[in-house]
């Protein structure tokens, strides 16, 4: 290392750390930070007037008396039954089930996905092999296997774990490749001067480069993986495991519309709170983090 | 390949070669469609020396760059550099923006096998050295580009090497920024003694920090003059001495470019 030997006229010296210091503090853009109570209404009067607006437009359609109130009941009486639903415990139970499934099915997929992703990102021939069929793989409705599922595992968790797989692994693969693609060439160039190789390369600078693009397919991935859940827990009704597809598929049957539209709130409810809370403060630190966030958003 | 020369940490031998580049040609594409990017080009710097090199588009100074870095090879000739790898500096930082400056400091470190405990005051002690005290926890989108020049340099100095190789790395500030990044690189240059290869655009900028100036020629790069500058420093980008050899070097540079008028096709 060149070691530094401290000898030099103090007076311009000086003067060079003098304006160096200056112009940093010149060239720091000033960020005014929003207080805390601000942000957090301006993140959430848009959400609650969505809401509203939707509660609005319901209520309306049945003041219309477009149909009968036992196929479509007013919001109230379905947000009662939600929360006495919620009281008892089977609404709950139903939850608990459903997001095990979704829980367990989804890890899996994150790791059949991310092994798919980097092998694809890295062999040059796998790629030309498996990378279209990849996204054929993605853009495959996965009710579209369900009736394979079912011969290959019968009326079992395999199956559901099976199409969940399916449904979720291409897009996360797929959302991997497309952020090792992204990566700037000279963000690599800079990797390979530092003497980054082999191993080095993926974990230091190809892995954490490809995180936005890889962010964005794990959030497309539990989105597949919500869908295909939910088709398949009503296609595969398994005896002793009253989830939230079962609610639904039953309260059909009984005409309980009341039940079925609070167990489809609950369902909406988790798709929202995964993805603003779970992959949305993801997508956020990583944006912020990398400085992608623009003052307007 | 490389020549077998002292690490830094011993004396350095004066009449030694930091860089010697000896008849390198450099062809892209496939034989017989081929274009000649160099074409036997020499040049050898000594240790310690400021070199500069400046040379219209397509003269191959990129290349060159990237062929001393050992990014890519050579398709004949040899290129020689004196101890490790030669630091490489672009015109961008291309800082890693998921990581603080400290950390993208810390990452050249990591990357050469340094502990984890010398890491630490290593990180310190090259963030002071390029004045950024008090920035190592900011990320590179909060800092200037000016700043993050200085971070990237940070970031070379970690390399340990004994050769630094700069691609216009101040092409892209503003007037102000730039003359007072070439104070402070002169006095990095003159503490450390490590040397460098400067490549730019502009002649002023060649003038005002190179010990010696290679001029390139264009499609394909070769070194057609060579102005050893003994102005003495410090020097000022706007004083008359380094106007009048601006000017000089600028006319040179104009008949390079000139010549390639003359085998443009005719109307």
């Amino acid at each position: 290392m060149p070691t530094l030997r401290q000898k030099s006229e103090p007076s311009s010296q000086g003067g060079l750390d003098a304006d160096l210091a200056g112009i940093d503090a010149l060239d720091i853009p000033l960020q005014p930070a929003p207080s805390l109570a601000s942000r957090a209404w301006s993140a959430l009067w848009p959400k609650l007037a969505a809401i509203g607006l939707f509660l609005a437009v319901w209520q309306t359609v049945v003041w219309l008396e477009w149909k009968p109130t036992y196929v479509l009941p007013p919001p109230g009486p379905v947000f009662e039954r939600l929360v006495s639903d919620l009281a008892d415990g089977v609404l709950l139970t139903a939850t608990w089930i459903t997001l095990r499934r979704a829980v367990v099915g989804y890890a899996i997929a994150m790791v059949i996905g991310v092994t798919l992703g980097l092998a694809v990102a890295r062999f040059r021939h796998l790629r030309t092999a498996l990378g279209s069929l990849i996204t054929g793989l993605q853009t495959m409705p996965s009710i579209a296997w369900f009736p394979l599922a079912i011969l290959l595992f019968q009326l079992t968790e395999e199956t559901i774990t099976f199409v969940i797989v399916l449904g979720a692994a291409p897009a996360i693969a797929n959302g991997f490749l497309h952020g090792v693609d992204h990566i700037p060439p000279l963000l690599l160039r800079a990797g390979k001067v530092l003497g980054a190789r082999g191993f080095a390369t993926y974990r230091h600078i190809v892995l954490p480069a490809a995180m936005p693009g890889f962010v964005a397919g794990m959030k497309q991935g539990w989105a597949f993986a919500w869908r295909s859940l939910m088709a398949g827990e009503l296609l595969v009704i398994i005896a002793s495991r009253p989830s939230l597809g079962v609610r639904l598929q039953f309260a059909r049957e009984l005409s309980d519309a009341e039940a079925l539209l609070a167990a489809m709130i609950v369902i909406l409810v988790i798709g929202i709170i995964v993805d603003a809370v779970f992959f949305g403060r993801l997508e956020y630190a990583i944006r912020k983090r990398w400085g992608l966030l623009s003052s307007a958003s | 390949m490389a020549l077998r020369a002292p690490t830094l940490s011993e004396e350095r031998i004066p009449t030694g070669r930091a860089i010697d580049v000896r008849d390198v040609s450099k062809a892209y594409g496939p034989t017989g469609t081929h274009v000649l990017a160099l074409e036997r080009i020499s040049l050898s710097v000594a240790p310690g020396e400021f070199v500069c090199m400046v040379g219209a588009s397509g003269c191959g100074k990129t290349t060159l760059l990237n062929l001393i870095a050992g990014l890519d090879r050579p398709t004949s000739g040899e290129v020689g550099v004196h101890g490790a790898r030669a630091a490489l500096l672009f015109q961008e930082a291309a800082l890693f923006p998921w990581l603080t400056a400290g950390r993208n400091v810390e990452l050249a470190l990591r990357l050469r096998g340094v502990g984890k405990q010398e890491r630490r005051a290593e990180v310190d002690r090259l963030i002071d050295v390029v004045h950024l005290r008090g920035f190592a926890g900011r990320r590179p989108h909060e800092l200037s580009g000016g700043m993050r020049q200085r971070v990237a340099l940070a970031r070379a100095l970690a390399q340990d090497a004994d050769v630094l190789l700069m691609d216009e790395p101040f092409g892209a500030l503003d007037a102000i920024t730039r003359d007072l990044l070439h104070d402070e690189l002169e006095r990095l240059w003159q503490t450390t003694g490590v040397t460098i290869l400067f490549v730019t655009h502009n002649v002023r900028e060649a003038v005002r920090l190179g010990d010696r100036i290679l001029v390139l020629s264009s499609r394909p790069g070769r070194v057609v003059a060579d102005f050893p500058i003994t102005v003495g420093r410090p020097r000022r980008l706007e004083s008359p001495q380094v106007a009048q050899l601006a000017a000089d070097i600028t006319e040179r540079l104009r008949e390079e470019v000139r010549r390639h008028a003359d085998i443009a096709p005719e109307e």
